[in-house]
């Protein structure tokens, strides 16, 4: 059953990374950072993407803006901005698109990073970094540029003098804000948010998130919001989807995926997260050992050195990525056989 | 039965752009066997304190401007602030019977030793035991924070080992002189989930075994949560709230506290919209004059901007610096 609404479309996404070696830089391996992945996201939405370090989440939002290219795969997104004639939209698939077709649908995806510290150029002013894509695009000069950049700034709860500061003058959230409104100024359909509240200090990352809820309203965005912190993804996405060396363990809404995981390592993700209630006694699952090197994955299942439902067939033959039906999707043998522990909500 | 009982500490960096009073009067006690959870934000101090305990403030341009830090062993009281740093005694004490673990394992590791070494150093400083012995010695330790094959483990370079062996190793170099007290500084912050989960039940498995206190320094509330038995809350260098973790999460007092539990989100609660707090910490060469938290309090008053409140029982064991309790 296809959803309705799609306006990413990733299909059999791969990015190898070669390791190469020797005095020739001969490729002797490929690290699998992304390993075949299928989603989509819809309108409006906000795809959670969790996993822990290495599994590939980083990678698959740099994919998808073809920030490095992938090895091999299809990325189809759905312009409304460069449909023609009676067309709803224009389908353009981002990993063949050439310069100037890709350069249209930088207008239409854009990325927020993760260290405010780095990603804004130290040299320059915040007006200039906000209004940089405004004149690479062409779109505004002059008067109309530095209007444009208050109310961008405005829009993301700084103020117009702001416009003539330098980023080192500026707080971890504020410069993560400025990082928002560079984001928005070319009125984008999609934002990659590649962990953008994980380098702030707690009381500070809530006011970025309800500043990104907020802003997802007021101009309908859709958010790709890669996460390692599964407390701040239940709290933003609708749907979540969760990955481990490379490939998606599961993919589903966020109320079935805390109610009703079907893969063990969400349960086991879900059950190691710390909560803020000394009351709270859930079993901790302690999973085994560390992930596996991507260059090397383990024969079969992926997960099953460290899962605790293992049975023969995982060690030999590869789970198939599947919908359980209602657009449940899960990479496990014994998806629909296995009685797997929710997360209690109090 | 305390262990520690810090009392009025006082730790000041004097910058060529002025005084930074990182710790500004703090007190607390961490008791024997127990683990006591320091919680608050960068710049808070939190980290200045278990550097005070050590004696690793680096002088200049730090300064132990006052207070005292009195060390409880064989009956005897014992004031860590009076020995100097480099000196004979707090030698003796530091590494061997108060241990300190650092949030990134590969930055407190010397890349160029085996961990073996680097285990066997204090071992042999210590202990006085020979190379043959602290070598078995380390291979023992290191099975005991659950590193598979330790006897080739003990050879192998920091590099050799993942994130959450490398601190594992790092609690193993804490653990063996058997300390009576380890000081924790966000050791799990650089870890993914699953193994900090490892890492935070190895740790209070050792803490039972060992008869040791841990000072458990994090900004993540769900960890303090599942770790702690107490906890203090600073913010600007001072305690604003301090008692047993229940009291904390469910009937938190200062308007920090509440501000921080109503701003992150959990796994445990539907939060519809998340209560940030308001505005930024202040620069440490901009300190409010009065309460420190003033300036983002939602609750304050005319005093709090003129005078700093003092810590305050509010109920049995459980104190709170702010003028709504006064």
């Amino acid at each position: 059953m296809p959803a309705d609404n799609i306006l990413l479309d990733v299909k059999g996404l791969q990015k190898y990374f070669p390791v190469r070696k020797g005095v020739f830089r001969r490729t002797v391996a490929h690290v699998k950072a992304v390993d075949g992945l299928d989603m989509f996201i819809r309108e409006g939405e906000t795809l959670g993407l969790v996993g822990e370090s290495g599994c590939g989440k980083t990678t698959t939002g740099r994919s998808i803006l073809r920030l490095i290219e992938p090895t091999a795969g299809d990325i189809l997104f759905r312009s409304k901005k460069m449909a023609e004639g009676g067309e709803t939209y224009k389908e353009v698939n981002v990993v063949t698109a050439h310069r100037k077709m890709m350069k249209a649908l930088r207008r239409e995806m854009q990325i927020i990073f993760q260290d405010p510290y780095s990603s804004l150029n130290p040299r320059m002013t915040v007006g200039s970094i906000v209004g940089e894509p405004l004149l690479v695009h062409g779109l505004a000069k002059g008067a109309e540029r530095e209007d444009r950049v208050k109310a961008l700034l405005a829009a993301v709860g700084l103020k117009p003098d702001h416009m003539k500061r330098y980023p080192h003058e500026f707080s971890g959230g504020q410069r993560q804000r400025i990082g928002v409104a560079r984001a928005l100024a070319l009125d984008p359909q999609l934002i990659v948010c590649d962990e953008p509240v994980s380098a702030l200090d707690v009381s500070i990352q809530a006011q970025v998130i309800n500043l990104l809820e907020d802003l997802q309203g007021e101009f309908g965005l859709t958010y790709l919001f890669i996460a390692h912190d599964l407390s701040v993804v239940k709290h933003i996405a609708d749907r979540v989807a969760v990955m481990y060396l490379g490939k998606i363990a599961e993919l589903c809404t966020t109320e079935e995926l805390f109610t009703a995981p079907k893969h063990p390592y969400t349960e086991a993700l879900m059950s190691a997260v710390p909560v803020p209630d000394p009351d709270w006694n859930v079993e901790r699952i302690l999973l085994e050992g560390d992930v596996p090197s991507p260059v090397a994955p383990p024969p079969g299942c992926y997960f099953h050195p460290r899962c605790r439902y293992a049975k023969d067939i995982c060690k030999t033959e590869a789970p198939v990525y599947r919908d359980l039906g209602d657009l449940h999707f899960v990479t496990c043998h014994f998806a629909e056989s296995l009685n797997l522990q929710p997360v209690r909500s109090g | 039965m305390p262990l520690i009982e810090v009392r009025g500490l006082k730790t000041y960096f004097y910058t060529e752009d002025g005084i930074v009073r990182a710790v500004d009067g703090v007190d607390y006690v961490i008791e024997h066997e127990k683990t006591l959870g320091v919680v608050g934000e960068s710049g808070c101090g939190k980290s200045v304190t278990a550097l005070s305990i050590m004696g690793l403030v680096q002088i200049p341009p730090g300064k132990i401007e006052d207070g005292e830090i009195l060390f409880h062993r064989d009956g005897k009281v014992m004031d860590l602030t009076k020995l100097n740093p480099k000196g004979r005694e707090m030698r003796a004490i530091r590494g061997n019977e108060i241990a300190m673990i650092f949030q990134e394992p590969m930055t407190s590791l010397n890349p160029v030793y085996t961990i073996g070494n680097q285990i066997m150093e204090a071992i042999i400083l210590h202990q006085k035991l020979n190379k043959k012995n602290a070598k078995n010695k380390a291979i023992e330790m290191l099975r005991a924070v659950g590193i598979p094959l330790p006897e080739q483990r003990v050879d192998e370079y920091p590099h050799q080992l993942s994130g959450g062996m490398r601190q594992r190793a790092m609690i193993a170099m804490a653990m063996s002189c058997n300390p009576s007290l380890l000081i924790a500084d966000e050791p799990t912050t650089a870890l993914d989930v699953t193994i900090q989960a490892q890492v935070l039940e190895l740790m209070n498995a050792l803490r039972a075994e060992f008869n040791a206190s841990i000072q458990f320094i994090t900004h993540d509330l769900g960890v303090i949560a599942g770790m702690a038995d107490d906890v203090v809350v600073m913010y600007l260098g001072r305690i604003v709230e301090a008692s047993n973790v229940r009291e904390i999460f469910h009937n938190g007092k200062h308007p920090y506290t509440q501000g921080l539990m109503n701003s992150i989100p959990s796994l445990a609660a539907e939060k519809e919209r998340l209560e940030p707090i308001k505005g930024v910490v202040p620069d440490p060469f901009e300190v409010p004059a009065g309460c420190g938290f003033e300036p983002r309090c939602p609750h304050a008053m005319e005093i709090c901007k003129t005078k700093m409140p003092d810590l305050k029982e509010v109920a049995p064991g459980h104190t709170t610096a702010c003028w709504l309790y006064e």
